[in-house]
């Protein structure tokens, strides 16, 4: 399997354990995205670094040839697959010290609009009891 | 020296990324066991990927650039580089957290009315 075929099962597998397996949703969430606009100008540096010089080098037979700042395209989804894996684990262990399910709910994920008024749920029918209410019961 | 240069790079992803924990307090560092943790999946497949790279000739590395260490049967550089980028990305994430308190990660506590 050339590495090609390899970097597109990693982006798929690395996709499906973000958002099917343990369901941490990053792709899904701005704060992912700002952290690989990020990471995505550092990514560029270390693969020139590496291939530039020729630290690391490609057989030709087994990349597509189009090349980023030295390195062949198919080193960015490696890259992307590699940070979206850790970072999906990363809060997914955090859930559980949280005292969240680690797998994660079928809930959506909690958006916060920033700069835009938020509208108002309309109130739901049971509130839920807040700290300072008084038990009905017990 | 040009035996130390991939190590160089890779010390130099390390060295700039942390202020991010020394002076903005991510804590990615101080919760070390998570981090290892989290490292682990794709330090392993990463691993396996290279060694099947390279048994297959997908990619090579010119020795005149390593420092001739090996661990798991590749240069012990390009283990590190596994270690290393994950631990930058942890970072650069938990540094968009903090100054974004807004942009939910998915491991903050519970919604309360949830």
């Amino acid at each position: 399997m050339t590495y090609t075929w390899l970097v597109v099962l990693a982006l798929l597998g690395t996709a499906a354990c973000d958002l099917v397996v343990l369901r941490t949703r990053l792709l899904c969430r701005k704060a992912f995205w700002a952290s690989y606009a990020i990471m995505f100008g550092f990514q560029l540096l270390v693969n020139g670094l590496l291939t530039g010089p020729g630290i690391v080098q490609y057989d030709p037979d087994t990349i597509l040839g189009p090349r980023l700042a030295y390195a062949p395209v198919e080193d960015l989804g490696f890259g992307f697959a590699l940070i979206l894996l850790t970072l999906s684990c990363w809060v997914a262990l955090g859930r559980r010290s949280a005292g969240l399910p680690v797998r994660g709910s079928s809930a959506r994920p909690v958006r916060a609009a920033r700069g835009r008024p938020t509208q108002r749920p309309a109130p739901p029918a049971r509130r839920p009891r807040s700290p300072g209410s008084s038990p009905s019961d017990g | 020296m040009r035996q130390l240069s991939y190590l160089a790079v890779l010390a130099g992803c390390l060295l700039g990324t942390l202020p991010l924990e020394l002076l903005l307090r991510v804590r990615v560092y101080a919760r070390w066991r998570r981090l290892l943790a989290a490292l682990a999946p794709g330090l392993v497949l990463g691993v396996a990927w290279d060694l099947y790279a390279v048994r297959h000739g997908h990619w090579h590395f010119d020795h005149r650039y390593l420092t001739g260490l090996e661990l798991a049967g590749l240069p012990v550089e390009e283990v590190l580089f596994f270690v290393v980028i994950p631990i930058c990305a942890v970072l650069t994430l938990e540094a968009v957290a903090r100054r974004r308190p807004g942009w939910s990660i998915g491991d903050e506590p519970a919604e309360p009315d949830r």
